[in-house]
C-alpha cells in the first residue's frame, strides 16, 4: 500500500503492461483465458486510477503525484511522471475508455485474442505514458511506442482496406513526431534540460521569438496531425472507418486528445510569442475544420465515416477553444474533450452495436431500428443529442463554454463565434439526419425486422457513458474546478494579471439559464 | 634495438587475434577426423576460440587506458580497440551460433567455414587495433579474402557464385585504390605510422592538392567498404547470395570494421584536414539514405530489402562523423554495437526459415509468421521495430543520438533529411511486419528452431530492448570507446 501511495502513477501507468506480460504467459488457444485476462487488466487499470478522483488536490497549482527517478543521465533523461488538471481528465478519459472499449470487443474479435488483447494493454500505456510524462525523451518514447499497436489493431482486426489504413496512419502520425523529435532536440540545447516542469517553471523569455516560432512549427506537426486540424486530417476517416469498434473508441475518445493535450502542455506555455503571431492561422484552420468536417459528414454513405469526419468538426472546437487564448476558452476546450471522448466513442460503439448485427456499416442498409430495438432507440437518441450538443447533456457544456471563450476576445471574438455557430447547426443536421435515416419509419430491410435488442454486455458498455454525459451536462463545476488552476497558469502567459483584475466577463448571474462554471 | 623486429612483450598485445587464429587452424586440422555427423564439433571449436579471444581481450581491459603500443608502434591496444574488439567478438559468436543449423541444411558442413569465420575476425582485429597502413592493409585483406570466399561457400548455387564473383572484382578494386591512397601517404609522410602522417599531413595546406588525392583515394576505398552510396553496387547481389549467416557476417562485423578503419583514418590521418571532408561525407551520407531508402521500397526479397537498408543505416552512421563532435562519435559507437545486434537478429529471423525446399528469403515466404512461429514474428517485430528507430528500441536511442549531434553542430537540415528518411524505412519494414501478421499463412511444417539459434535470437533480443529501455550503460562503452580521440 505504501508503494502504492509514492508511485500511484506509474502503478496506473504499468498494470496494462503487467496483464500483457502475464498473457504471454497462457497458450495461445486458450481464447477465453484470454478474453477474460484483457477484460480482467482493462478493468483494474480503471480500478487502480480510481483513487486519483480523491487524491487530486484541484487547489494545487503544480504537478501532483510527481515521481521522479534516473534513467539516462548521459542524456540527461529521467524518469519523470506527474499530472496536472488538464492531464488528470485525460487519465481518467483514457483509464475509462479503456477498460468500456476492452469490454465491448468481448464478442466483436473472435480471431487471434492473445494478440489482441495483449496489443490493447499495450495500447493503454503507451496513452497513459503521453499523458503523465514530465520528461521530453519519456514523453517521446511514449507517443511513438503507441503507434505500434495501433498499427496492428487496425491493420488485423480491421475491414476490408485495412492495410491500407494502417500504415497510411502510421506514417501519417510519424512524419509529425519525427520533426517534434528534432524540436525536442533543439528545446534541449536551448534551456540545457529534457524536464518539462523546469521549462514550464520557467520565466517568460527561455527561448527568444525566433527560436519559438521555429519550434512551434516543429511541434506544430505532430499535434496538428494527431487532432487532426485541417488540412492534416485525410488519415483519420480511413483510420477510424477501418478500425475494429474498440480502435475506433480508443482513436476518437484519446488519441485525438494527445495533440490537443501537446498544445495545451507544450505550445501555449513554452511558445507564447510564436502562439500569439501564428494565433489567426490556427483559428482559420479551426474554423474551416469545423464548417468542413460538417459539411463532409452529410454526404457520407457509411455510418462509421460520418462520425470519423464529425471527429474533425468536433476538435475543430477543441483547437478554436484553445486558441482563443481565454480562460473560457481553454477550460471549454478541455471540457468539449472529454464529451468527444465520451459522445463519440458511444457513437463508434452505437455502430458496433449494429454492425455486430448486420455485418454493414452502409446508412442505406437500414432504417426503422426503433421497431425492432427500441432500447437501443432511445440510448442512441441520447448519445446523439449529446454528441449535437443538447442542453442538459455534456456536449452543451463543452461547446457553450468554448463558444463565450471565443465571445471574449476582442475585436473579432463575436465573427470566429458566428463561424463557430454554423458547425454547430450543422452538427444537428447531420447528426439527427443519420438518427432519422437509421432508425425511423418502416422496416425497410427484411433483414433487419428481427435484430435482438441490446444485451447486458453492450448496457455495461454504453450506460456509463450516458451516465457521464447528463452528470457533466448537469453539474459540471468539478471538473471546471479542476481546471482552474492550470488554465491560470496558461492564461498568464496571455493576459498577465487577468485573475487579480476585476473579471472581464459579466458576472456568474447572468448566466443563470446555463451551467457555468465558477471562477475564482 | 631498432633491429629487433619485435620483442617478447609485444606478444600479449596480440592474443585476442593470436587466439582466433590459433583455433582457427586447430579446426582445419581436427576438420578431417570428424565424422560427418560430428561436423558441429567445429562450431563448438570455433565458439571456443571466440570466448578464449574475449577472456585475452577482457585482460587487457585495465591496461587499455594507457594505450599500449607494440611491434614498434604499429600496433595499439586503446580502448576504442577493445570496444571494437567485442563487438566483432560479439558478431563472430552470433554467427557461429546461427550457422550450425544452416550449414547441415545446406549440406555443406565444412571446417574451413569456421576456421575462414575466426580469420574474418582477426582481420577485424587488426583494423580495430593497427596504427600503421601496412597493417591496416593486411587486416583489410585477411577480412576481405575471407568474406569472398564465405560469400561464394554454397558453391552449388547461382547466386552465392555470382556473389561472390562481383565481390571479389569489385573488392579488390576498392582495395587498389585504398592501397594507391596509402602510398601518396607514404609518399607525404616518408612513414606508415599514422602518427608521423599526421604530422605531416598538418604541416601542409588544407587545398594541398597531394593530400586532397590521397583523402579521396583512401575515402573511395573506405565507401567501398562499408557499403556508402555511390559506391553500393556489389552490396545487393553479395547479401542476397551469400549463405544468410554470411550476410548477417558482412552487414554487421565487416561494416563495423571497415567504420573502425575509417573512424581511425580519419580521426587521425585527415584530422587535420576536416574542412575538406565535411562535406564530401554529408554528400556521401544523404546519398546513402536516399538510394538506401528508396530503393528498398520495392524489394521483394528480404535479404535484398536488408541489404539496401543497411545502406541506409551507413548513411545514419556517417552523419555522426559529419557531427564530429565528442557526441556524433559516441553516437556512431552506440549505433554499431546495438545494430551488430538487432541487424543480426533480423537476418537471424530469415535464417530459421531455412528448410529443405525453401530458402525462406522471399518477402512472401514471411506470410503468416504469426500464425506458424508467433515467438520468431514478435522477435522479427522488435528487430524491425529497431532497424526503423521506434521506440523503445536501441535503433531509436541510436537514431536519436545522431540527430541530437547534427543539432548541436548546428546540421539542421541535415538532421531534418534524417528524421524524414525514417518514413520509407518505417513503409518497407512494415511491409515485412505486413506479411507476417495479415497475410495468410501458407500450408507447410512450423520453422523449427534449434537451441543455438534460440540462443543467438535470445541475446539480440536482448540487447535490442535493454540498450532501448535503459541505455545508460551502453551509452557509457560507446564514450569510453572514443576516449583516445579526446584524450588532448
Amino acid at each position: 500500500m505504501q508503494f502504492y501511495d509514492s508511485h500511484i502513477l506509474s502503478v496506473v501507468l504499468f498494470t496494462p503492461v503487467a496483464g500483457a506480460l502475464l498473457m504471454l504467459l497462457i497458450p495461445r488457444d486458450n481464447a477465453a483465458a484470454h478474453r477474460w485476462m484483457g477484460n480482467l487488466f482493462g478493468f483494474l487499470g480503471l480500478i487502480v486510477s480510481l483513487p486519483l478522483l480523491w487524491r487530486f488536490d484541484v487547489h494545487e497549482a503544480g504537478f501532483q503525484f510527481l515521481e521522479t527517478h534516473e534513467w539516462i543521465p548521459s542524456i540527461g533523461a529521467r524518469y519523470t511522471l506527474g499530472i496536472d488538471g488538464i492531464s488528470f481528465l485525460m487519465v481518467m478519459l483514457t483509464t475509462v475508455l479503456g477498460a468500456i472499449s476492452i469490454l465491448s470487443s468481448w464478442s466483436a474479435i473472435r480471431k487471434r485474442e492473445k494478440e489482441y488483447y495483449i496489443l490493447f494493454l499495450l495500447l493503454q500505456t503507451g496513452m497513459l505514458g503521453v499523458f503523465m510524462s514530465l520528461d521530453f525523451v519519456l514523453f517521446y518514447v511514449f507517443w511513438e511506442v503507441m503507434l505500434v499497436p495501433m498499427y496492428f489493431l487496425i491493420g488485423v482486426w480491421g475491414s476490408e482496406r485495412r492495410l491500407y489504413a494502417a500504415i497510411k496512419f502510421f506514417l501519417y502520425t510519424l512524419a509529425g513526431s519525427v520533426v517534434m523529435l528534432l524540436a525536442i532536440v533543439a528545446i534541449y540545447f536551448n534551456a540545457h534540460t529534457f524536464d518539462i516542469r523546469t521549462i514550464l517553471e520557467a520565466p517568460h523569455a527561455l527561448f527568444s521569438v525566433q527560436l519559438q516560432k521555429w519550434l512551434f512549427w516543429g511541434f506544430f506537426f505532430a499535434f496538428a496531425i494527431k487532432v487532426p486540424m485541417f488540412p492534416f486530417h485525410t488519415w483519420l476517416p480511413d483510420a477510424h472507418t477501418e478500425a475494429p469498434t474498440a480502435g475506433s473508441v480508443i482513436l476518437a475518445g484519446v488519441l485525438l486528445k494527445m495533440g490537443t493535450y501537446g498544445f495545451m502542455r507544450f505550445s501555449l506555455p513554452m511558445f507564447p510569442d510564436a502562439t500569439t503571431a501564428f494565433r489567426w492561422i490556427m483559428i482559420l484552420l479551426s474554423i474551416i475544420g469545423i464548417i468542413y468536417g460538417a459539411l463532409v459528414c452529410m454526404m457520407q454513405k457509411d455510418m462509421k465515416k460520418l462520425i470519423a469526419y464529425s471527429s474533425v468538426s468536433h476538435m475543430g472546437f477543441c483547437t478554436l477553444g484553445i486558441f482563443a487564448l481565454t480562460p473560457l476558452g481553454l477550460s471549454g476546450s478541455v471540457i468539449q474533450q472529454v464529451n468527444h471522448g465520451i459522445s463519440t466513442g458511444a457513437l463508434f460503439l452505437i455502430v458496433g452495436v449494429l454492425y455486430e448485427r448486420r455485418h454493414t456499416r452502409l446508412i442505406s442498409e437500414f432504417g426503422g431500428l426503433s421497431t425492432p430495438m427500441p432500447n437501443f432507440a432511445a440510448v442512441y437518441m441520447i448519445v446523439t443529442l449529446s454528441s449535437l450538443g443538447m442542453p442538459l447533456l455534456n456536449g452543451f457544456v463543452g461547446e457553450f463554454t468554448i463558444l463565450r471563450g471565443v465571445f471574449e476576445v476582442p475585436v473579432y471574438g463575436m465573427r470566429w463565434a458566428a463561424w463557430g455557430v454554423i458547425g454547430v447547426v450543422l452538427g444537428a443536421a447531420y447528426l439527427l439526419w443519420l438518427y432519422q435515416r437509421v432508425m425511423f419509419g418502416n422496416v425497410t430491410n427484411p433483414l433487419n425486422e428481427h435484430l435482438p435488442d441490446m444485451n447486458a454486455r453492450e448496457y455495461a458498455t454504453l450506460l456509463p457513458l450516458v451516465a457521464l454525459a447528463f452528470w457533466i451536462g448537469l453539474y459540471p463545476k468539478p471538473l471546471f474546478r479542476v481546471l482552474d488552476k492550470p488554465v491560470e497558469q496558461l492564461i498568464k502567459h496571455y493576459s498577465p494579471g487577468y485573475y487579480q483584475a476585476p473579471p472581464l466577463a459579466p458576472a456568474p448571474s447572468a448566466s443563470g439559464e446555463s451551467p457555468q462554471p465558477e471562477r475564482k | 634495438m631498432r633491429d629487433i623486429l619485435f620483442q617478447i612483450r609485444d606478444i600479449p598485445l596480440i592474443l585476442p587475434e593470436l587466439m582466433l587464429a590459433f583455433f582457427g587452424m586447430a579446426i582445419l586440422l581436427t576438420d578431417f577426423l570428424l565424422e560427418k555427423e560430428q561436423k558441429s564439433w567445429n562450431a563448438v571449436t570455433a565458439m571456443m576460440g571466440v570466448i578464449f579471444s574475449g577472456l585475452s581481450l577482457w585482460i587487457m581491459y585495465p591496461s587499455a587506458r594507457a594505450g599500449l603500443r607494440g611491434f614498434r608502434g604499429t600496433i595499439v591496444t586503446d580502448q576504442f580497440f577493445i570496444f571494437f574488439g567485442f563487438i566483432f567478438l560479439a558478431a563472430t559468436a552470433l554467427v557461429i551460433l546461427l550457422s550450425a543449423r544452416y550449414l547441415e541444411i545446406e549440406g555443406e558442413q565444412h571446417g574451413e567455414y569456421y576456421a575462414l569465420l575466426l580469420f574474418a575476425t582477426v582481420g577485424m582485429m587488426l583494423l580495430a587495433c593497427g596504427n600503421d597502413l601496412i597493417v591496416l592493409f593486411i587486416g583489410l585483406e585477411t577480412m576481405a579474402i575471407s568474406f569472398y570466399v564465405l560469400t561464394g561457400f554454397l558453391r552449388r548455387d547461382r547466386r552465392s557464385n555470382e556473389g561472390a564473383l562481383k565481390y571479389v572484382l569489385l573488392g579488390a578494386f576498392s582495395s587498389a585504390i585504398l592501397a594507391y591512397g596509402f602510398s601518396i601517404l607514404y609518399g607525404i609522410s616518408g612513414s606508415t605510422n599514422l602518427e608521423d602522417i599526421e604530422t605531416a599531413v598538418a604541416t601542409r595546406p588544407a587545398t594541398d592538392l597531394l593530400v586532397l588525392l590521397a583523402l579521396a583515394t583512401v575515402a573511395v576505398g573506405l565507401f567501398f567498404k562499408v557499403a556508402a552510396v555511390p559506391f553500393h553496387q556489389w552490396a545487393p547481389d553479395v547479401y542476397e547470395g551469400a549463405p544468410t549467416p554470411i550476410t548477417a557476417f558482412v552487414s554487421v562485423a565487416s561494416k563495423t570494421a571497415s567504420f573502425a578503419l575509417l573512424l581511425r583514418l580519419f580521426l587521425t590521418v585527415f584530422h587535420p584536414i576536416r574542412v575538406d571532408w565535411e562535406m564530401l561525407v554529408a554528400a556521401v551520407a544523404v546519398l546513402s539514405m536516399t538510394v538506401g531508402n528508396i530503393a528498398a521500397l520495392t524489394q521483394n526479397n528480404v535479404k535484398r530489402l536488408l541489404a539496401y537498408s543497411s545502406i541506409s543505416h551507413v548513411g545514419y552512421i556517417l552523419l555522426g562523423l559529419v557531427a564530429g563532435n565528442e557526441l556524433g562519435l559516441k553516437a556512431m559507437a552506440f549505433y554499431l554495437l546495438v545494430y551488430a545486434f538487432f541487424n543480426t537478429g533480423a537476418f537471424a529471423i530469415v535464417i530459421i526459415l531455412r528448410r529443405k525446399g525453401l530458402i525462406g528469403d522471399e518477402l512472401e515466404d514471411m506470410n503468416g509468421l504469426i500464425e506458424r512461429s508467433p515467438g520468431a514474428a514478435i522477435l522479427m517485430l522488435i528487430f524491425l521495430l529497431s532497424l526503423a528507430g521506434i521506440p523503445p528500441t536501441a535503433g531509436f536511442i541510436g537514431k536519436l543520438l545522431i540527430f541530437w549531434a547534427l543539432i548541436e553542430t548546428h546540421h539542421v537540415v541535415l538532421a531534418v533529411l534524417a528524421v524524414l528518411y525514417i518514413l520509407p524505412a518505417v513503409y518497407y519494414y512494415f511491409r515485412i511486419v505486413a506479411a507476417m501478421w495479415v497475410s495468410k499463412a501458407p500450408e507447410g511444417p512450423r520453422p523449427r528452431i534449434s537451441l543455438a539459434q534460440a540462443l543467438a535470437l535470445g541475446i539480440s533480443v536482448a540487447v535490442t530492448l535493454a540498450a532501448g529501455v535503459y541505455p545508460e550503460p551502453f551509452l557509457r562503452l560507446a564514450k569510453y570507446s572514443i576516449l583516445p580521440f579526446f584524450r588532448s
